[in-house]
């Protein structure tokens, strides 16, 4: 689906002169293809945590879904695979105070964003050890430590709530006079967010109060079962629906990059990010990407044709970026086959960290339920309920 | 257009009571703090509103007010006059017109530090925030397993006003009641909107604050920037022994309309004014029933699943056997708010048929008293 803007001349509009299309690219210059010259866009380094963090992510994703079939996890486990790509070229840039809002396809952004993947996969197994003791689950990942907003089970709730983070931010330099407050946020979501009202909405406030915001569409051409291209309409004169051309329309870029290639969309997001933190205001990329797996692992994922599969899976990022890593002498087979080795440890250690940690116990049913627990209200007795045993064991009567 | 200050800078001038003037003349050396005390500063409902936002956003620089017109407009009740120009844009940011989208704002805002007051210019938009308040607001501590606050208050009026029409006379209460994780609120004085709105505002819990479009000339002396109220304390209006009235908001006046009716009967109700709609002040509340063994609620909401209906299941199941009678409700109809005069009327609970429910809980003559 490349961007191919058609001039359609009917009869009407024959007697009018050309509308020249607009191309939308990215605000620097945009990014030369590497050529047979010996000098890469990217640093050995960068590359290979780039390598790494897909790779985590790719094998993190897979084990869940064994982990799924052998009844460790329950409800509705949405996998990332063959979408690392936007992940690890936007995140594994942010600082640890740049915030994430994902949707409920968070596991591999929380995981590039610094969350342990021991506090991932235990908060699958809904153990206490999980970055939300278990009281989350796969949709609703947080993290404090590594800013990580979450995790949104209804698409589009995210994007303000990650406005909001952006506002924080320039709240802190603007009236609470920070100057070293330039922090970032990030929210991802798909291509069927893309028709939500919230979005709109954040795009206007984005963009009217120049907020530090990168809006990161991961689409991937289906929203469950429902194409992308039957579900939303076409700017006139287009052929096929463009996310990224909306952008412009709230007036900030709108920027189209090939998700599956890491380093096209790090420098993307890198111009981005930098603009942001300049106070340049708010940037739309749409990347265009692709779910290996189902919807969800629930989904029979019967509706997409295997031509098409077959296409996207040709052009897995890994294998990608590991062919141009060897090409372009940033890193050798051997430091590759470390990288990988280093994963697999990682993802069997917190396989068995989830495994052998303990449930929740009843005792943490009333305790996050309001940060004040005064929230609770006052017994009869005029003690505050929190204060009534059974509290910390989570039996008492609340209400 | 600092109103508050203004007022309070006159009103110290203000001719004292005649038998106080005379101890002013003779005592001239306290006079300053006599007048003081003899002075009854009465502001308005939406200055003492005002005040309290403005007290708090001086006391604390992360605390900011979001909404429709709050800033340059000034608020559509006037809760925020002038506040922009003392605080800034940002401080007092004026949203288009996108609820569930600055709702979302300000949770994202809260999580990340900062104190947002989000005003619904009037509480029945936020039905359209109903996604972030419900999902985020409420369930983002409990889901995120503690480890993010949403420390919001989201204001507005609501309840029926004078013909405002089905729509813009909504009471949200009822529906926002079974969120877990918020507290709700309900303002019906000057004194208790004041010190109410600052402990909402301090308050680490997200707090919906309910106030009243018809209330906000009410007149009355609001506290002093100390003054923060107990935010899950009911209020006890009247002391009595006949029968216990619980209400809220505007109701508590057309309570008090119909008590004083009562009075002259010879009955002697007690008035407690739940203020707290979630989560309930049960020491009061019991004490009270245990004290007159018969309740009337009386609320403007609709019958169905309202607070009232709420209340009157947690007294029979906890308090059924110091009732001498069911709990009676006096709620809205369960229509749509008419445009028409008599028909509004119609549909919202009457001083006169408070009286009525007195007379037949506890008997068509006074009580003989000892």
């Amino acid at each position: 689906m490349q961007a191919m803007l058609k001039q359609q001349r009917s009869g009407v509009r024959a007697s009018q002169p050309a509308r020249r299309a607009v191309q939308i690219r990215a605000v620097a210059a945009p990014m030369k293809a590497a050529t047979s010259s010996k000098s890469p866009i990217i640093a050995p380094e960068v590359a290979k945590d780039l390598y790494y963090d897909m790779v985590l992510g790719r094998e993190f994703e897979e084990m869940c879904a064994q982990m799924y079939y052998r009844g460790k996890m329950f409800g509705f486990v949405h996998l990332y695979s063959g979408q690392e790509a936007v992940s690890s070229g936007v995140i594994r840039q942010l600082r640890q105070d740049d915030y994430v809002v994902s949707t409920y396809r968070d596991h591999v952004h929380a995981l590039s964003k610094g969350v342990s993947a021991r506090e991932v996969m235990a908060e699958l197994f809904g153990k206490k050890t999980g970055c939300c003791r278990g009281q989350g689950g796969s949709m609703h990942m947080f993290s404090s430590k590594a800013n990580v907003l979450g995790g949104y089970a209804f698409i589009g709730e995210g994007i303000p709530v990650g406005l909001g983070a952006a506002f924080q931010s320039k709240y802190r330099r603007d009236v609470l006079g920070d100057e070293k407050a330039d922090s970032v946020t990030c929210s991802f979501f798909g291509d069927g967010t893309c028709n939500v009202g919230q979005f709109y909405e954040s795009l206007n406030m984005a963009a009217l109060y120049k907020l530090p915001h990168i809006f990161v569409v991961e689409n991937n051409l289906w929203a469950i079962g429902m194409s992308h291209l039957r579900a939303t309409s076409r700017t006139a004169g287009d052929e096929d629906p463009h996310i990224y051309k909306k952008g412009e329309a709230f007036g900030m870029p709108g920027v189209l990059v090939d998700g599956m290639d890491v380093l096209k969309v790090h420098q993307v997001a890198k111009e981005a990010i930098e603009r942001a933190r300049r106070g340049e205001g708010p940037t739309l990329i749409e990347a265009e990407t692709y779910r290996f797996r189902g919807h969800s692992l629930a989904d029979p994922d019967e509706l997409r044709s295997k031509e098409e599969k077959a296409k996207w899976l040709a052009r897995d990022p890994i294998p990608q970026l590991k062919k141009y890593m060897l090409d372009h002498g940033l890193a050798s087979e051997a430091d590759i086959k470390a990288l990988e080795d280093k994963v697999a440890e990682v993802v069997e250690d917190c396989v068995k960290f989830a495994d052998e940690s303990p449930k929740p116990e009843r005792g943490q049913l009333l305790e996050n339920v309001f940060a004040d627990p005064r929230g609770f209200g006052i017994a009869e007795d005029g003690r505050y309920r929190y204060q009534l045993p059974g509290f910390s064991s989570g039996t008492a009567i609340v209400s | 257009m600092l109103a508050s200050r203004n007022m309070r800078a006159s009103g110290a001038r203000v001719a004292a009571a005649p038998a106080q003037r005379a101890i002013l003349a003779a005592r001239s050396g306290r006079r300053a703090s006599l007048a003081a005390k003899a002075q009854k500063k009465e502001i308005m409902m939406w200055e003492a509103l005002r005040e309290a936002i403005d007290e708090e956003m001086e006391r604390d620089p992360t605390v900011c007010v979001m909404g429709e017109d709050v800033g340059h407009y000034g608020g559509s009740y006037k809760c925020t006059l002038g506040l922009y120009k003392k605080y800034g844009d940002m401080r007092v940011l004026d949203t288009p017109i996108c609820e569930n989208g600055f709702m979302g704002m300000g949770v994202g805002a809260a999580m990340t530090g900062l104190r947002p007051i989000v005003e619904g210019m009037n509480m029945g938009f936020l039905l359209l925030a109903f996604n972030q308040i419900s999902n985020n607001c409420g369930m983002l501590h409990y889901t995120s397993g503690g480890q993010f606050k949403t420390p919001l208050v989201i204001r507005g009026p609501g309840g029926v006003g004078r013909q405002l029409g089905a729509e813009h006379s909504q009471r949200l209460e009822s529906y926002f009641q079974s969120i877990p994780g918020v507290q709700l609120v309900a303002v019906s004085t000057v004194r208790n909107a004041k010190a109410l709105l600052k402990a909402a505002i301090r308050s680490d819990n997200p707090i919906i604050f309910f106030e009243h479009v018809l209330l906000y000339n009410v007149k009355g002396e609001a506290g002093d920037k100390d003054e923060v109220a107990c935010l899950e304390r009911a209020e006890v209006v009247r002391e009595g022994t006949d029968v216990s009235i619980f209400t809220y908001s505007r109701m508590r006046y057309v309570v008090m309309q119909a008590v004083n009716e009562l009075v002259k009967q010879g009955y002697n109700p007690e008035v407690v004014d739940l203020i707290s709609l979630k989560p309930f002040d049960m020491e009061t509340i019991s004490k009270s029933v245990k004290k007159t063994r018969k309740v009337i609620i009386v609320e403007e909401c609709m019958k169905t699943g309202g607070i009232g209906a709420s209340l009157s299941a947690v007294i029979h199941e906890s308090l059924f056997n110091e009732l001498d009678h069911e709990v009676v409700r006096l709620s809205s109809q369960d229509v749509p708010t008419a445009y028409a005069y008599e028909l509004e009327a119609a549909t919202i609970v009457q001083s006169s048929q408070v009286v009525d429910a007195v007379h037949k809980i506890v008997g068509a003559t006074a009580p003989v008293r000892a």
